[in-house]
């Protein structure tokens, strides 16, 4: 059977500078994979090329998404597909609070899936049962889309969307940088109850502790451009021990 | 002779035709007003950019149209078929104007509150000349302001709201002035007049539309005088049609502890000037003038201001944000002048442009002048494109391309929408905005 995210030698420049250099991968459903790497070895490329940012120029390889090209979809789409990549740098928005933005970007992805719009009264319902396990409050949904919050309440504010999205796909870009020992502990139970065997997950980090709350079936190092190594959960630990300098310097 | 010139004679015509007719003829300081203000426009002709006032904003579009004076329209509209701007309950007095004139059969004034007078200008020439004389053409100067010249000279009606002392207006007063040009390109000349007493308080809504698909001018001026500690919220939908000019100057004098806030939103005309010059006249006198405007294809907005802090202990606020798409041009002058005595004067300004497309232009002029030295003044002005990471950001979350965009206008003109203090009008302003946007701005920005 396909996997459910298939890419294969994918080849990404940026500004001309190749930056993804034959990079394979595949993900099926129920898995949770986790990429790791040193800065500047394209992760963050990956999840935006993924997510479809514009800038990124594939010039090779190809992704296929629950057997769909997912290159060839615009960003609406690969939402409304079930794609969700958790931002690492969570984009402020001034002027359009939270709540709002929650509530249209649901009912353009129920709207996408063929479901019915959700009222003011189903959507609030909804968001309290996410936000309570988040410890967002009421006061931050009516606040501007990330405006004003701090690195943890933006990485809880991506969690959430996730969580009121309900993606199958969900790739989470750096979601553990800048996050105190509680607030990781928050984000990784978000993550693990959107866990099920009909998604999947892909984690993007540096560093292993997040993997410590989210436990990997699989894990990849990402050097150069390309995945150089794959183990198990144990790898990441290996990683914690020795750095990336043996990676770092075999390209 | 140039275009401009001709269209100055096509007007001076119009006066000339029409002087016998326009009302009040018999009244002596009237009929002198009018011969200053025929003067004054003759002498300067209409506008053009070498005047420093209209750099930015040229008028030869109006000099190719054969315009004729508007007269009365006694039909072609009917209640049912206006677009009030205030609902139920906040819908207490509707005034309507025809090409300029007030119809009565589609006003409803309801009741007013004792010491509250309202009425036409043409009845108010006849029945209460006293109030205005002395006072109606005070203010601006006829020799330097060429339209103001030209509405004075030949304004035929218009509205006169007098708040008497302590009076307040509880729900607000809402004016509809819809243009009705069907064949020949009319041209008129309403005017506004306010007085508001001493400690009185109140608000107006004024909304100018067009219909009948030919070009039109609206040429319209008011003069708005605070009494001390009075206050007065003046709120403005320019809507006019596609074919549709909107030049409008309005003088607003502010005594000790008074207060004028303006909001001016602009969405329809073919060119649309409006422009508010406030003298800050005695301690503790405020302003806020703020405005937002959205053009699209070939459009010109021009919103010009100028605050005059006469005495010291003086306010000024403003904020004016434009979104422009197309080719549509936006020009922003904003005048603060500090004067001598001025001390102890706060006056801080905000005019900020989002440009959609290559073609769209703004021309972005705030101007301080400052002649005392204890003051606190600011003013910012900036222009740029839509956040194309925060358009990514919302389009990753599944909202489509549009309707992302039309989002980050909205939130963009939301921050000087959320100015305006009379809720009702805050409401149906905003909804005329999300219409607007979902009419005039494309998903792809072209």
């Amino acid at each position: 059977m396909e996997a459910m995210l298939h890419i294969r030698n994918l080849r990404v420049e940026v500004g001309g500078k190749p930056i993804l250099k034959g990079l394979d991968l595949a993900i099926g459903a129920g898995e949770l994979h986790a990429i790791m790497g040193p800065n500047g070895s394209g992760k963050s490329t990956l999840a935006y090329v993924l997510a479809g940012r514009e800038g990124y120029e594939v010039t090779e390889g190809s992704v296929s998404y629950k057997g769909r090209d997912l290159l060839a979809m615009s960003p609406e789409e690969r939402a409304g597909e079930g794609l969700f990549l958790a931002f690492q740098y969570p984009v402020e928005i001034p002027g359009v609070s939270s709540t709002n933005f929650l509530k249209t970007a649901l009912n353009a992805v129920r709207k996408y899936r063929g479901e019915s719009e959700l009222d003011a009264m189903q959507f609030l319902k909804l968001v309290r049962q996410k936000t309570k396990a988040l410890g967002i409050t009421d006061e931050m949904l009516k606040r501007a889309v990330n405006v004003g919050f701090s690195g943890g309440e933006k990485k809880r504010n991506e969690v959430l969307q996730m969580a009121v999205l309900e993606p199958s796909l969900a790739v989470l870009d750096e979601t553990d940088s800048g996050l105190d020992i509680d607030a990781l502990r928050i984000v990784a139970d978000g993550v693990n109850a959107l866990r099920s065997p009909a998604r999947a997950t892909l984690v993007i980090t540096h560093y292993q502790r997040l993997l410590s709350h989210i436990v990997p079936d699989r894990v990849h190092v990402l050097a150069h451009g390309r995945i150089v190594r794959t183990g198990g959960k144990e790898l990441a630990l290996e990683l914690e021990a020795k750095g990336y300098a043996e990676f770092v310097e075999a390209a | 002779m140039t275009s401009e010139q001709n269209v100055s004679e096509r007007f001076i015509a119009h006066y000339e035709a029409q002087k016998g007719a326009l009302p009040a003829a018999g009244l002596g300081w009237l009929g002198a007003l009018r011969g200053r203000a025929l003067a004054g426009f003759t002498a300067t002709g209409l506008p053009t950019p070498r005047s420093e006032e209209w750099k930015y904003t040229s008028l030869a579009p109006l000099a190719r149209l054969p315009f004729v004076p508007a007269t009365a329209a006694k039909n072609g509209l009917t209640a049912a078929a206006l677009p009030w701007l205030l609902p139920g309950p906040s819908a207490a007095h509707r005034l309507v104007f025809v090409n300029g004139r007030l119809r009565q059969d589609l006003s409803a004034p309801g009741a007013l509150p004792r010491g509250v007078g309202l009425t036409s200008l043409a009845a108010a020439l006849a029945d209460e000349p006293e109030l205005l004389a002395g006072r109606l053409g005070s203010l601006g100067t006829l020799a330097e302001e060429p339209m103001l010249a030209l509405n004075t000279a030949m304004m035929a009606d218009g509205f006169v709201l007098r708040l008497g002392r302590e009076c307040r207006l509880e729900h607000p007063l809402e004016l509809l002035f819809v243009a009705l040009s069907k064949g020949e390109p009319v041209a008129y000349h309403p005017r506004g007049f306010i007085l508001a007493e001493a400690g009185s308080r109140g608000s107006v809504v004024e909304q100018h539309i067009g219909r009948g698909g030919a070009p039109y001018l609206a040429n319209m001026a008011s003069e708005i005088l605070i009494g001390e500690g009075a206050e007065l919220r003046h709120f403005k939908l320019i809507a006019e049609a596609d074919q549709g000019f909107h030049i409008s100057t309005a003088h607003v004098e502010v005594a000790a502890r008074g207060r004028y806030e303006s909001f001016v939103l602009t969405q329809g005309g073919r060119l649309a000037r409006n422009e508010i010059r406030v003298r800050l006249d005695g301690p503790g006198a405020a302003c806020a003038l703020d405005g937002a405007y959205l053009g699209s294809a070939r459009q010109h907005i021009d919103n010009t201001t100028f605050i005059d802090h006469a005495k010291g202990h003086t306010t000024s606020d403003e904020v004016y944000k434009g979104v422009l798409d197309g080719y549509a041009r936006g020009v922003f002058q904003g005048r603060i002048l500090v004067r001598p005595d001025a001390q102890k004067t706060d006056g801080r300004q905000t005019c900020r442009t989002l440009l959609l497309s290559e073609g769209a232009e703004i021309d972005a002029k705030p101007q301080l002048e400052i002649y005392a030295d204890d003051v606190k003044c600011s003013h910012g002005a900036a222009a740029g494109a839509l956040d194309e990471e925060a358009l990514f950001y919302l389009r990753s979350r599944g909202i489509p391309e549009e309707a992302s965009r039309h989002m980050l206008v909205e939130a963009f003109l939301a921050e000087v929408v959320e100015r305006i203090t009379e809720e009702p009008v805050r409401e149906a302003f905003r909804g005329v905005l999300a219409r607007a946007l979902a009419r005039k701005v494309g998903g792809t920005g072209a």
